[in-house]
């Protein structure tokens, strides 16, 4: 979602404050957006799916549902506001390494002076390709492009009426390779991503019933963020048995990064949030949890959270729905 | 959430836990003990999986540290249990060995691992 603010003819000149404020929400809600990725092999190591930044994997899987709750700082006239998210997300393989992606959002704004506003986000589009893939030394790289579809959603919760498309490099990174002295960190892992969000229109205009005008720059941002994982599956399965309960060798502690960087007209800084969690990784489904700790005031002054429930598509239905859509 | 589609969501939910699926076969757990050290020299490594196996398409190697294969080739899907691999050792010296497996479960999915024991005298 993001936040417009109105300016009167006469105020121009502080435009670049204001926009510079405007940007700040803007990245804040985009950090806080709540698409869900995909889990993977890579030679002998399981990457689960991750919450909140993007991973190179091409799957077949589900997120229903994924419910997030932060509360965005107060902007100008806006007010702080409580924002809880129900999103969907599934994404389907086409071919092997190539797959599509759909994600939408039941937003609730509850500002803190206003009325509660509900209503749906724009959804989004996504298209990835698997580029490179090496399984000894557990990397991965794939490319990507988010489509995220202006005017779909509701102006009640602030959905854009402009779309912005994203084109990301996506790279999974596991450390089975370590040498024997360091073999307690082979089962660490990074995920991670980089991509420029471009919007489709530079700026949004409009007038209202007293004749002011409301411009919005949207300036374009650096997406980028990473996820670290440490794989108790694989500490069980390939350095040491834990002798634990399955229960608690399919835990596997993470901590997220979800970044946004200003890049131009009048934005800069960044934003995101650091959410440590913990994902359950089963055979047919994964659940997961995270704090969403905030960076800066500018993104937040109070920790949120966010909650998953995802299915392995691939496992549920595997000569189904669960297989890609053209097999070599 | 309204109650219709909470209904929706639990029984496709109940449908999912309760449906014949299969998935990728994981290591849960091996003897010797991945890791590990034993005393004497072991007879065979036994490996139990989370899924049951394709016997035909699921090996297991047991290799010293110059890479030589110390298994005596016999690999072997459990009939009574197909989610047990196993392979018999030629007598072992002291040292450390190496336990590479790969398997395809029933689903068709394929995983591999590898993990070391060490044998002390």
């Amino acid at each position: 979602m993001t936040h417009s603010s109105v300016l009167s003819a006469s105020n121009m000149r502080a435009l670049p404050i204001r926009a510079l404020s405007i940007f700040l929400v803007l990245v804040a809600s985009m950090a806080l957006a709540i698409p869900a990725y995909g889990h993977g092999f890579v030679g002998k190591r399981f990457f689960p799916a991750t919450l909140v930044t993007d991973d190179p994997f091409i799957a077949d899987e589900l997120s229903l549902p994924t419910i997030s709750y932060f509360k965005t700082p107060a902007n100008g006239d806006e007010p702080a506001t409580r924002e809880t998210d129900f999103s969907l997300d599934v994404s389907k393989r086409i071919t092997e390494n190539f797959g599509i992606a759909f994600g939408a959002s039941y937003v609730q704004l509850r500002p803190d002076e206003g009325e509660r506003q509900r209503g749906f986000d724009n959804v989004s589009l996504g298209l990835k390709y698997k580029v490179y893939q090496n399984d000894p030394g557990e990397a991965i790289l794939s490319v990507g492009i988010d489509w995220d579809i202006g005017g779909s959603g509701s102006k009640r919760v602030g959905a854009d009426t402009f779309s912005t498309f994203t084109p990301t490099l996506l790279f999974g990174k596991g450390f089975g390779d370590l040498s024997d002295d360091m073999k307690y960190l082979r089962p660490l892992a990074i995920t991670g991503t980089v991509g420029i969000g471009i919007p489709s229109r530079t700026s949004t205009s409009t007038v209202g019933e007293d004749g002011d005008v409301s411009v919005q720059q949207n300036p374009n941002t650096l997406q980028w963020g990473f996820a670290i994982e440490y794989s108790l599956p694989y500490l069980n399965s390939n350095v040491g048995g834990t002798g634990w309960s399955p229960m608690f060798n399919q835990l596997i502690p993470v901590v997220e990064f979800p970044m946004t960087t200003g890049l131009n007209r009048g934005a800069s800084g960044t934003t995101g949030t650091v959410n440590p969690g913990i994902i359950w990784a089963g055979r047919y489904f994964q659940v997961a949890a995270e704090a969403q700790i905030p960076i800066n005031r500018a993104t937040g002054s109070q920790v949120g959270w966010i909650v998953q429930l995802h299915f392995y598509l691939d496992d549920l239905f595997p000569s189904t729905i669960g297989r890609p859509v053209f097999r070599n | 959430m309204k109650p219709l589609w909470l209904a929706v969501w639990v029984t496709a939910c109940a449908a999912i836990a309760t449906s014949p699926a299969r998935a990728h076969a994981f290591l849960d757990h091996a003897a010797p003990v991945v890791g590990s050290q034993v005393r004497g020299a072991p007879s065979s490594v036994t490996l139990w999986f989370t899924q049951e196996l394709e016997p035909a398409f699921s090996t297991v190697k047991v290799l010293d540290t110059q890479g030589r294969e110390v298994d005596r080739g016999d690999k072997s899907v459990d009939p009574r249990d197909r989610t047990v691999l196993r392979v018999t050792l030629s007598p072992l010296a002291p040292g450390t060995y190496r336990v590479v497996w790969r398997v395809l479960s029933v689903d068709t999915h394929v995983t591999e691992g590898d993990f070391t024991f060490t044998v002390v005298p």
